[in-house]
């Protein structure tokens, strides 16, 4: 079976809809914070796949944007768990039914 | 001696900001300690300042705001100057007066009045010059409304609005010249005056609005109605400041202002302003032969003082004749010299009202009686005080007025026939109060009464024998301002 | 010497005035420094007045003016100066001499007053002021030094400052004099601006010379009669007489010095310094401002002589006198006689001096008392002062030969009767004439004969110090005869500049008979009238005057000095009085008034955009306000705060724009 653009779209719908779900179901922040994780995967697999079915002996634009993702994710990741960190000192709980600071 | 002017205007505020920060409560020292600065800084000016140079000197010009055409140029003739050197000498002893309020925000108030004076009187430049102008109505505003004595919310909001609503014809009426000719510049503006600086009904709306804001801050009758109920509340060193040295700023807007500007405007309504100037000078001073309270009758008497200035200044702008130039030169020494003369001696007039006050409690000459007895002192310096502003010849008093009426006499006679009544009329005031104050019996309320103190011969005695020296040889005031005199005389001519 | 006194003649008025300043400055306590002061500092000034009297001996008709600068206005100078001429230099030596008996009398009168050395002080300037007066050269050093003595005068008379009455004349004569000054102000402006120049000599440019006098013209007439305004004020001519008898509630020396003899005739003393001004255009003497001079002197006269018979006081009596001498003495300068003019004021100066120390030491002998009908008999307890009083009164009466008062007043009678317009002034003058004799001798009857009464009982002779000056000034008053007598008027020739020569005469001549007859018949009728003064008399109470029995309504009439003050009261001052008020009035009510009408339209108009504000305009944003904030209120329940409904939101809209894209494609 040869990979096809097809394939790698559909494995990237069902990540991103996990990723959704994860994020849209769990109470719990860092959980919310690995589906996000999930969905941003999810972008990237698309970008190379894009390059690679696209048009040939194109830049690697694909790849780059894909690195790039990966490294602010990673910034995005590390602050997003110490966001947690601090909103777990000061209110004892993850869980973002009770953050609701915002509420109008 | 660059920048000197600067510093002296600068200096009082400065002085301000270091009275608010001085950590004692009596702010009174400091203030002091800066006011001998910048009267030492005018003693320099008046020490350096060349009597026999025509026009502008020690003059400082930067751009300030190009597109409106202000521009900070500063500069003294010998009007300036010898303004410059009252206000020297009347704000210290404003503060020295008595009874003085605690605290130092009356001090640092009355030094960026003081700031705001000087700056009137060497700005060249209308801008600057009104920034100044307004710049001492509030310090006097609030010097009246904290600080004053009965009714004084009524008094400082009728003072308020009343300089205020003139300053606003007066900023309008600018506003309109520079519209037509596009500077603010004193001197180019006189440089119009002569032909003509504007025309038509726009002449005439501009010169009443100048003429109303002055005319309030001199002030000429009618426009007089805030001045007793003003002097009669603010304190005694307010009083003592605003007739000594503001109520000049108005006699100051006439020379330098309206005259020059508006000569053939002047000449057409001249003996109206005569008239009014008359009025002045007669119901002035037989309103204060039924005043009781001392500080309203002193107060109205400076009306009638400063009527004197007014009307020389018309009969020698307004007159169609072709005044002679003794004649010319005679009545605007006079005013100058009338300027000067009033402004120490009511000065002192307050500063002694304000000793009786601080004795008894009360100021009504009917509160008093026989003090000759009890203060002979006192009284004696007093009457000094008194029998210069009536005009006693060998007193400062007589100088200005006899060249005013020498002046005036040629050009309008009648006129100054009629003015003669008001010398008499003075004289009866001042001498009904002497009467009443220090003769016949001794009240009971002034039994206990202290002579003049050690401190208070220490303001009285210099002031006084100042009287005596302009009285006797006056020469030393005369020069400074007569070629300055000349220079103004041939614009009139 | 001659020319260095001219050069230093500012000496002789700045010698009493530096006594003066030295008086002030030492303390109260020391009574004998201050006197030594001032009666060293009059003593100076009387030597260096009588080296300028000799001075002017030399040659006839000297005049020598000192002019200065005294300060510079605009490109202008104003000039003034001093003169020394014959009117200047007798009237030092009068006023010198005169001062000095005055300050050693008033030594022993004022022994007792607690104010000793501020009285020395006061009287110390006033004759400073009066010197510089007479030697001035300029009209507005005359009018300087006339305001000075005017303030010294005001002192004086209201020196015993804690009675009200003192206190009352002071105001009085200040506010009355000033009102003939102000005249003379402006007399002062009229004559600077037409002659251009306030110098009366200053080598031919001055305004009583030529060149000055021709560019008067016409107005001469008006500022003679403006600068005679101010004389008749000083010199209590009618109508502005009324200060001079209430100035007598000064001290006795102060009326003997200044309200009789020195200051009261500056007003002579002008009129006959700027004569030129008043004769300028004389038809054969005539001119309508001398004119006025002359009834203005005739009315005075006689009315003061008049009022002086129906007086009881002492000094009031001759207070009256003094009106009348003066009235006397510008009449004289009015005919033309300036010569006789100034030589009655020479004289009336010795003797009025005379009789008012001698009413002071009366006084001072009756313990204060000065109402005549209370003294009598007062010649044998007080026989110094009797004597020398009666120099006086034979003086002033004008007893010819002997009392120098006869010689002079003949003269002015002689020049009277020669005025071309009228003889009314001659003939009212004679009246005068016998009216002052009636009214001396009334006085001295009532004082120094008969018995004694409540006042006299405990009498006594003054001491040394004050009969002193009395004696002195007696003796004056005969001595001064000698150089008055026509037949040899050597003070005549030396204030006119014309030679003199001894002619025995001239003695006899007719006027000195109606003189003679007149005096002889005032004094007699006097006698006559008073024989029985202050005694039973046919039903008449001892203490009412025979004249007030004869005529009880004349008598009150001139007793209440013709009801002048009160007229003034009803007139001139209620006059005053309501205009001051009325202008308080105007000032309150109708200018601010005004002003405060202004200002309530202001405050309507106010009123008005205020409601205007508030219902209109404030009301409308508030209504928008409240609108948008209940807007908020309810599109604020979305935000539940909830972060994963917001991420449903986002991941519903996201599916709602793809699905609106793949149905629009």
């Amino acid at each position: 079976m040869t990979p096809t653009l097809q394939i790698f779209l559909i494995v990237s719908a069902a990540l991103f809809s996990t990723g959704l779900l994860a994020a849209l179901s769990r109470r719990h922040a860092i959980f919310i914070l690995i589906g996000i994780e999930m969905m941003l995967a999810a972008a990237n697999l698309n970008f190379i796949a894009f390059w690679r079915f696209g048009p040939p002996h194109q830049p690697p634009t694909g790849v780059m944007i894909a690195l790039f993702s990966i490294a602010i994710a990673a910034a995005e990741a590390a602050v997003g768990l110490a966001m947690v960190i601090a909103v777990y000192r000061h209110y004892h709980t993850t869980n973002v039914d009770q953050l609701d600071q915002l509420r109008g | 001696m660059v920048g000197v002017i600067t510093t002296i205007v600068l200096l009082p505020l400065i002085g301000a900001i270091a009275v608010c920060l001085w950590p004692q409560s009596n702010g009174r020292p400091i203030a002091l300690i800066f006011n001998a600065t910048s009267a030492v800084c005018a003693l320099g000016l008046w020490r350096n300042f060349d009597t026999t140079a025509a026009g502008l000197q020690f003059v400082e010009r930067h751009a300030w705001i190009p597109a409106i055409g202000a521009e900070y140029l500063v500069g003294i003739d010998g009007l300036s100057l010898l303004l410059v050197l009252l206000t020297s000498l009347i704000i210290p002893f404003a503060f020295l007066a008595q009874p003085a309020p605690d605290g130092r925000a009356f001090y640092a108030t009355m030094l960026v009045m003081q700031s705001a004076l000087y700056g009137t009187f060497t700005a060249q430049n209308f801008i600057l010059w009104f920034l100044f102008y307004e710049m001492s109505l509030i310090p006097a505003f609030l010097l009246i409304k904290i600080w004053g004595g009965q009714n004084r919310d009524r008094a400082a909001t009728k003072f308020f609005l009343y300089t205020f609503l003139g300053s606003v014809a007066m900023l309008l009426s600018f506003l309109g010249i520079y519209l037509a000719r596009g500077t603010f510049d004193f001197a180019a503006l006189a440089g119009f005056g002569k032909s003509g600086l504007l025309t038509g009904k726009l002449a005439w709306l501009t010169f009443a609005g100048i003429f109303v804001g002055l005319a309030v801050k001199v002030p000429l009758f009618p426009f007089h109605t805030w001045l007793p109920d003003t002097y009669q509340t603010a304190p005694t060193g307010v009083s003592m400041v605003l007739t000594g040295v503001l109520s000049k700023m108005g006699v100051y807007g006439f020379v330098r202002l309206l005259l020059p500007l508006f000569p053939n405007e002047i000449k057409v309504i001249g003996p109206w302003l005569l008239a009014l100037a008359i009025c002045s000078i007669v119901f002035a001073p037989l309103a204060a032969l039924a005043q009781r309270d001392l500080k309203r009758m002193i107060a109205y008497l400076s009306i009638n003082h400063l009527g004197y200035c007014m009307f020389a200044l018309f009969a020698v702008a307004a007159s169609p004749v072709v005044a002679v130039r003794i004649d010319t030169h005679a009545a605007l020494s006079g005013v100058f010299m009338q300027i000067f003369n009033h402004g120490i001696t009511a000065a002192t007039l307050f500063y002694f009202a304000g000793l009786l006050e601080q004795r008894r409690g009360l100021r009504g000459i009917d509160d008093f009686g026989g003090l000759m007895q009890r203060t002979p002192l006192l009284c004696g310096w007093m009457s000094v005080a008194m029998f210069s502003s009536l005009g006693l010849p060998g007193l400062n008093g007589f100088i200005g007025e006899f060249l005013i009426f020498k002046g005036a006499f040629a050009i309008t006679g009648l006129f100054t026939a009629i003015a003669v009544i008001g010398l008499l009329v003075t004289a009866v005031v001042f001498v009904r109060a002497m009467q009443s104050l220090f003769s016949g019996p001794l009240a009971e309320s002034c039994s206990v009464f202290p002579d003049l103190l050690r401190g208070e011969k220490f303001v009285v005695v210099p002031v006084t024998l100042l009287m005596f020296a302009i009285g006797i040889a006056p020469q030393f005031i005369f020069n400074i301002f007569n070629t300055t005199v000349v220079q103004m005389a041939r614009l009139f001519a | 010497m001659n020319s260095w006194i001219v050069t230093h003649l500012w000496l002789v008025p700045a010698e009493p005035f530096a006594a003066s300043l030295a008086i002030l400055s030492v303390s109260n306590t020391r009574r004998k420094s201050a006197a030594a002061l001032a009666v060293a500092g009059q003593i100076i000034a009387l030597a260096l007045s009588v080296v300028a009297f000799v001075s002017t001996l030399q040659t006839h008709g000297f005049r020598a003016v000192q002019n200065f600068t005294w300060f510079t206005f605009g490109d202008q100078t104003l000039r003034l100066g001093f003169v020394l001429d014959p009117l200047a230099a007798a009237m030092l030596v009068m006023i010198t001499v005169v001062g000095l008996c005055i300050f050693v009398f008033s030594v022993g009168y004022m022994a007792e007053d607690k104010n000793f050395t501020r009285f020395f002080a006061y009287l110390s300037f006033f004759s400073g002021a009066m010197l510089g007066l007479v030697i001035a050269n300029s009209l507005l050093l005359v009018f300087i030094f006339w305001e000075l003595v005017g303030l010294a005068s005001y002192l004086l008379i209201g020196f015993w400052i804690e009675r009200p009455s003192a206190a009352a004349a002071a105001k009085k004569a200040f506010i009355t004099t000033r009102i003939g000054d102000m005249g003379f102000f402006l007399g002062v402006l009229w004559l600077y601006d037409r002659a251009g120049t306030l110098l009366f000599y200053d080598n031919g440019r001055g305004c009583l010379e030529g060149a000055g006098l021709a560019m008067l013209g016409a107005s001469a007439t008006f500022v003679a009669l403006l600068i005679f305004c101010g004389a008749v004020g000083k010199s209590g001519q009618f109508p502005l007489h009324v200060w001079l008898p209430d100035a007598m509630e000064g001290p006795t020396p102060v009326s003997a010095l200044i309200h009789a003899a020195t200051m009261v005739a500056a007003g002579v003393f002008l009129v006959a310094r700027v004569y030129p001004l008043f004769s300028l255009g004389a038809i054969s003497g005539v001119t309508s401002s001398l004119t006025v001079v002359v009834w203005i002197g005739v009315t005075t006269a006689l009315m003061a002589a008049l009022i002086a018979i129906a007086q009881a006081d002492i000094k009031r009596i001759l207070a009256y006198s003094t009106v009348s001498q003066l009235g006397l003495m510008m009449v004289s300068l009015g005919v033309g006689g300036v010569a006789a003019g100034i030589m009655h004021l020479l004289a009336h100066g010795f003797f009025k001096a005379l009789l008012f120390l001698g009413a002071g030491s009366v006084i001072h002998g009756c313990h204060g008392e000065q109402d005549i009908r209370k003294m009598g008999g007062l010649r044998r307890f007080m026989p110094v002062t009797f004597m020398t009083y009666a120099v006086g009164m034979m003086a002033l009466s004008g007893m010819p030969f002997f009392f120098c008062g006869g010689w002079t007043k003949e003269e002015i009678l002689h020049a009277t009767a020669h005025w071309p317009p009228s003889h009314v002034p001659y003939y009212l003058i004679l009246v005068g004439v016998v009216l002052t004799a009636l009214y001396m001798t009334r006085q001295i009857i009532y004082v120094f004969f008969g018995n004694p009464r409540v006042a006299a009982e405990r009498a006594h002779e003054s001491p040394r110090i004050m009969t002193m000056p009395l004696i002195v000034l007696a003796f004056g008053a005969i001595l001064l005869s000698a150089v008055l007598t026509p037949a040899w008027p050597w003070l005549h020739g030396y204030l006119t500049g014309e030679p003199t020569y001894f002619d025995v005469a001239r003695l006899i001549q007719p006027m000195l008979f109606v003189s003679l007859a007149l005096v002889s018949a005032g004094v007699g009728v006097g006698f006559w009238i008073y024989r029985k003064a202050g005694t039973q008399d046919g039903g008449r109470p001892a203490e009412v005057d025979p004249l007030e029995y004869a005529q009880p309504a004349l008598f009150r009439f001139l007793a209440n000095k013709m009801w002048i003050d009160e007229l003034y009261a009803r007139t001139v001052i209620s006059f005053s009085w309501m205009a001051a008020r009325l202008s308080d009035w105007m000032d309150r009510y109708f200018w601010d008034g005004l002003v405060r009408g202004f200002g309530a339209i202001g405050q309507l108009f106010g009123i008005f955009t205020t409601s205007v504000d508030e219902r209109g305009i404030n009301a409308g944003v508030d209504e928008t306000t409240a609108g948008a904030r209940g807007l908020g209120r309810v599109m604020s329940t979305a935000h539940s705060g909830q972060i994963q409904t917001y991420l449903g939101a986002i991941a519903i809209g996201m599916l709602a724009l793809l699905l609106l894209y793949a149905w629009l494609a």
